[in-house]
């Protein structure tokens, strides 16, 4: 398994926005992102070369690349895998995947404390809590994962003030644990936990967000990139789709046999 | 942000000569192959494919979701085989090209999106180009000179399972026209369908082909579509579909043939209804090829696409050709069917024309005209 811990490295997010960060040792050096959900194929490269261009770093200058995998809508989902592929195959430096719902997991456990930012969030989940992490996957669905928030062994104090994503590096004090997931179902199918997430907020009659902020997040590259480069490599995945679900294409009446073949 | 990218492309570009035979890199996935080719200006290096054929075989026709899939998994083997094949590095090449369209949405931003990410990390202009003025493209490669020219007056019949067009091609890299193309189903796609009714099986043009070997094509007369005067008109006042083919209704009729001998309690005759099916085919495809050539002054055809793997197509097109004074040239099957080898060939031609490179931020064209050569 390849370790991030240390280095600058590039994060590519494209699971439902699109999102780019550039990261040396888990502090951002530029990031971008947009909640457009139709047009990645157009502007994820141009994005990579911008942010890369203002991080003040090329590809000789990289440790490595890590892709959120999803789950997500799959033709965006798949335009940053493959971009990823492209990068990582030139450069030749190690590519890595993370699933996406782990992104809002750190988020959500190393976020600043209620009332500190400016939209009234949750705070930090209290160590030991679970909750689950919710994106829209359509089709009346989502797709979720169900964590628990845990102190990094030996902490022994509170972290560093930390708002939004990618202004400060993670906390070094939390991590989520994923417990169950991702899976892809009905809102109202889901464990009675609090949820951050876009999908929270679609499903609210179904899902208690934490708080309505938390139930705006999309999964960020940001987060990406700080998971990678926090030394747990045992979430790291290979840089292959999470699609959960088969494509839809049934087999037509015709194709049953039907007539004996000549 | 985006024009930042692209405007120091084109600067980099401009500022170095021409290469008189440009190395060229070319990736294909509007359907369903993943094709990575490389030629010198017209010399081939390298053209492999990987296909996802096989897996669309119980459907019995592409399906777009599984074609997207299977080129995002075949990407970096099929450009490393292609690589190694033609001996080079990435860092060798003058420039990337890739097929921005037509063709289906997901597959196409697969491949677009890979050849971004070349470009961006090797340093290489882009260009995007046209699936359709690729195949054309391919003609090039059969010369043994190192930067052939295609012959002035060159036309193109295109007939595969998305795709059924004559063009006319006054410069690869500058002027095609579009002379007439299907109006429903592609002549691919017929072949297909129809193989779905008989129980032929996947892909539907061997299928076809090897059961009409068997049968007589004369058994039964399925309809040429729009061939009635009123479509076709005269060379002086061209009716609107003069040069134009729809395979809809053939379908159509070979079902209803079908279903007559299934309600009766009769055996179908399958080999008769497929010889006699391709040859309705075959027939429009290349009375209407022909004309068309003729009235546009063509004197040399290129045949492309899939179809151009039937026999009785090629057989009948030769004879038709060689009657009216025209020059047939039929590519190898492997650079017939879609591959990256023609979009590197494209690609090639662009360079050397000294073509301005596309942008970071082109998009996939699902329905690119023909006459957008590269974007």
């Amino acid at each position: 398994m390849k370790n991030y811990h240390g280095g600058v490295i590039l994060a590519i997010g494209s699971s439902a926005g699109a999102s780019v960060a550039v990261l040396d040792h888990g502090r951002v050096l530029a990031q971008w992102r947009t909640a457009e959900t139709t047009n990645h194929a157009e502007v994820l490269a141009a994005a990579v070369a911008e942010t890369m261009r203002q991080a003040d770093v090329d590809g000789a200058g990289l440790s490595g690349v890590v892709v959120g995998v999803g789950p997500g809508p799959f033709t965006g989902l798949r335009v940053g895998l493959v971009l990823a592929h492209a990068l990582a195959e030139v450069w030749q430096v190690p590519l890595q995947g993370l699933c996406s719902l782990d992104s809002l997991a750190h988020r959500a456990v190393t976020q600043a404390p209620a009332g500190d930012s400016a939209g009234a969030s949750g705070g930090p989940v209290e160590p030991g809590s679970e909750f689950l992490a919710v994106s829209d996957a359509r089709r009346r669905e989502v797709y979720w994962a169900r964590y628990r928030s845990r102190a990094a062994p030996g902490a022994d104090h509170a972290g560093p003030d930390h708002a939004a994503p990618g202004h400060t590096g993670p906390d070094p004090t939390a991590s989520a644990e994923l417990l169950d997931g991702p899976h892809v179902s009905a809102a109202g199918e889901l464990p009675d936990l609090p949820a951050v997430g876009i999908g929270a907020g679609l499903y609210s009659e179904s899902l208690t967000a934490r708080s309505a902020l938390e139930a705006s997040w999309l999964p960020d590259a940001v987060e990406l990139g700080q998971i990678a480069q926090s030394g747990s490599p045992s979430v790291l995945r290979e840089p292959l789709p999470l699609y959960l679900r088969e494509s839809d294409a049934k087999v037509p009446a015709q194709m049953r046999p039907r007539m004996a073949a000549p | 942000m985006t024009d930042l990218s692209s405007t120091s492309t084109r600067s980099r570009e401009s500022a170095r000569p021409l290469p008189q035979a440009p190395l060229v890199l070319g990736i294909e996935t509007s359907c369903d192959e993943t094709g990575i080719g490389i030629v010198r200006g017209t010399e081939l290096l390298a053209n492999t494919v990987s296909s996802s054929m096989e897996e669309h075989a119980r459907f019995g026709g592409v399906i777009p979701e599984i074609a997207a899939r299977a080129h995002l998994e075949a990407f970096v083997p099929t450009l490393r085989q292609a690589l190694e094949t033609a001996g080079i590095q990435l860092k060798d090449v003058d420039a990337i090209a890739v097929t921005a369209g037509p063709g289906l949405a997901g597959a196409l931003m697969v491949g677009l999106s890979a050849a971004k990410g070349l470009a961006l990390a090797a340093g290489k202009p882009l260009y995007g180009v046209n699936h359709l003025v690729a195949h054309v493209g391919v003609g090039l490669l059969e010369s043994s000179s190192p930067m052939a020219a295609l012959p002035e007056n060159t036309g193109a019949l295109l007939v595969s399972g998305g795709h059924t067009e004559i063009l006319r091609v006054v410069s690869l890299t500058s002027q095609v026209q579009l002379l007439g193309s299907t109006i429903d189903d592609a002549a691919g796609e017929a072949f297909d369908k129809t193989a779905r009714l008989l129980g032929l099986g996947y892909p539907g043009g061997p299928a076809i082909a090897a059961a009409a070997a068997h049968g007589d094509p004369t058994a039964f007369r399925f309809p040429r579509g729009l061939t009635m005067p009123k479509f076709e008109g005269s060379a002086q006042a061209p009716g609107k579909h003069r040069h134009n083919w729809s395979f809809s209704g053939l379908k159509t009729a070979v079902a209803r043939a079908v279903e007559q001998f299934e309600s009766a309690g009769r055996e179908v005759p399958v080999h008769d209804i497929a010889a006699s099916f391709q040859e309705a085919v075959v027939d429009v495809l290349t009375s209407k090829a022909v004309r068309a050539a003729r009235e546009h002054d063509i004197h040399t055809l290129l045949l492309g696409g899939g179809v151009a793997a039937n026999q009785r197509l090629r057989e009948l097109l030769t004879e038709r050709c060689a009657e009216a004074g025209i020059e047939l040239r039929i590519p190898p099957v492997s650079l017939c069917t879609d591959n990256g080898a023609m979009v590197a060939a494209l690609g090639a031609q662009l360079v050397a024309a000294g073509v301005e490179p596309s942008g970071m931020d082109i998009p996939a064209d699902s329905s690119q005209p023909v006459q957008r050569i590269s974007v």
